[in-house]
């Protein structure tokens, strides 16, 4: 690295830029030599954009046929006539409060399950084995089971969902406890901390990082889980509106149901990360 | 601080033993620090002295272990249950290698971590102010040097106005420019609090610059026990200071004298 800006430096200075100049410019612009490179604004959204664009191209020059896949304008009609009489919120909105109100009781209970798993053996000994388990199986193939104990109502939906959300919560959360330095625990010891203070001030944030991946994770699951639950007996939500159009055929009300999964789950890791950072602003890492 | 006649050693050990897999790390060791007094213990790796310092510091439950061991706030600070210390006063501070400072907590937060009361924002921002990082309070431990990190830690210990502070290597980690600065730092904080010290260090200056007595453990006992009895501050040129010096390089083992010639 030193090696690196000197020659640049000596390079700059040759060329006649003033020397305060130079030795701004032999810095490396984009941060850390081995870092992943600078952030620029936007550059994220690159990727979806190409895709959106092979898809319009495709549509104009007819490769792709109309029952395959809707033309991106005819989507974009459809999504307006859905939101002019209302079916589109509605849905949505159906959607999101069944995801949200799983997901929140989800992150809860993962939560302090990895809590009671991680801050002691007896809990440990109680709940580690049953969510490996229950991780070993998946979460769709309760469905059969859970419908004969819950109906097919919004019950069962909801348990379904909070049953994906809670594993890879519980699965970081854990991880993360457990992976706090021993240095630390040693430390509070000899601070006389209580172990309530342990927890709040040691435990918890030590785990934090864990923690944020398993939301992550978590969010993710919840609208996975959400897309498959919606196909079962629902009536409202994106999945509800889906199923009708497949009756009749209707690939853009399909897409638009899938735009739809897709902004909010962009939306919600978004979110996530933004928390993340925020919470997380005492690490220095090579993505911050 | 308060040294109330009744308590006239801050540690006494008598007999005090350790050991790790049937071997013995601490072989009997008779120790007694008085209030205020600067103790440091000087050793060969393997001699034994982090074991003792983690022994007084009540940090080595699940060691075999026998001997009286009596250190201020109960038997060890490890051990003390709620309400047992008085939000202040606390028994036994402990400085080590690494600062350990909590690296999603600010400077402050560390600072005061555990510590009780309405006044321990207060009181860690004074204690930051004797480090002399008062305006750091806000900054995350990762934002510091490695020498203001360790006069967090410092700060740490000192908020809490322990009877004892036990060191670990405290500035091993340290260039030697910023080390020497600390040594005149932890000098003027324990005149002025007057905790009993006992620092860890295999620092041979160190210990005569600083300490008031110096131990030397070898093989799990300690085999000389020295008092420096020279005015602070003291330099290295002092032909006491000297004397003290090679003494001590001598029951460590090293033929300190020897080699220099041999090299000059």
């Amino acid at each position: 690295m030193t090696d690196l800006s000197i020659d640049r430096h000596l390079h700059q200075t040759s060329v006649g830029v003033n020397e305060s100049d130079a030795r701004l410019a032999g810095r490396p612009a984009g941060g850390r030599r081995l870092g992943p490179g600078r952030r620029v604004p936007g550059m994220l959204a690159l990727g979806p954009l190409l895709l959106l664009l092979a898809w319009l191209l495709a549509s104009a020059t007819g490769v792709l046929d109309p029952r395959t896949l809707s033309a991106p304008w005819t989507v974009v009609g459809t999504a307006g006539e859905l939101i002019a009489d209302g079916r589109l919120q509605s849905n949505l909105l159906a959607s999101l409060q069944r995801a949200g109100t799983a997901l929140v009781l989800g992150v809860a209970a993962g939560l302090v399950l990895a809590l009671v798993a991680g801050l002691s053996r007896v809990g440990e000994a109680l709940v580690d084995g049953p969510i490996q388990i229950k991780r070993a199986v998946p979460t769709v193939a309760l469905i059969p089971l859970a419908i004969l104990w819950f109906g097919i109502g919004e019950q069962m939906k909801i348990i379904i969902i909070l049953a994906s959300v809670l594993v890879p919560i519980y699965l970081n959360t854990y991880a993360g406890l457990r992976g706090i330095d021993e240095r630390y625990v040693e430390l509070a010891e000899t601070v006389g901390l209580s172990r309530y203070q342990f927890i709040r001030r040691v435990a918890l944030p030590g785990a934090l990082p864990g923690f944020f991946t398993g939301l992550r994770l978590g969010v993710t699951m919840s609208w996975l889980a959400l897309a498959v639950v919606e196909q079962v007996n629902a009536t409202s939500g994106i999945g509800y509106l889906m199923a009708q159009a497949r009756t009749y055929g209707q690939t853009e009300i399909i897409v638009v149901g899938l735009v739809g999964y897709g902004i909010f789950g962009l939306v919600g890791d978004t979110l996530v990360r933004i928390v993340e950072r925020r919470s997380l602003a005492w690490r220095r890492t090579l993505g911050g | 601080m308060a040294a109330d006649l009744g308590r006239v050693s801050a540690v006494r050990t008598r007999g005090l033993t350790r050991g790790y897999g049937g071997r013995a790390v601490l072989d009997g060791v008779d120790l007694r620090i008085a209030a205020g007094e600067f103790v440091a213990l000087l050793g060969r790796s393997g001699s034994g002295k982090s074991t003792l310092l983690r022994a007084l510091a009540g940090l080595d439950a699940g060691v075999a272990g026998s001997g009286e061991l009596q250190v201020p706030g109960g038997s060890s600070p490890g051990a003390t249950d709620s309400g047992a210390s008085a939000p202040g006063a606390s028994g036994v501070a402990v400085v080590f290698q690494d600062s350990r400072l909590l690296p999603w907590a600010r400077v402050l937060d560390n600072v005061i971590l555990g510590l009780g009361g309405a006044d321990a924002r207060s009181r860690g921002r004074a204690a930051l102010a004797e480090v002399g990082l008062a305006d750091r309070e806000r900054a995350w431990p990762s934002e510091l040097s490695g020498g203001e990190q360790q006069r967090v830690a410092l700060a740490r210990s000192l908020v809490r106005q322990p009877e004892l502070l036990l060191a670990d290597e405290p500035f091993g980690a340290l260039d030697a420019l910023t080390r020497i600065r600390m040594h005149e730092l932890l000098r003027e904080l324990c005149q002025r609090h007057r905790p009993a010290v006992l620092l860890v260090t295999h620092d041979v200056d160190e210990a005569v610059l600083l300490a008031d007595r110096v131990l030397v453990l070898e093989r799990g006992r300690i085999v000389m026990d020295r008092h420096i009895d020279l005015d602070q501050p003291r330099a290295h040129r002092d032909p006491a200071f000297l004397t003290h010096r090679e003494t001590l390089l001598a029951a460590l083992g090293v033929g300190q004298r020897t080699e220099r010639e041999a090299v000059s």
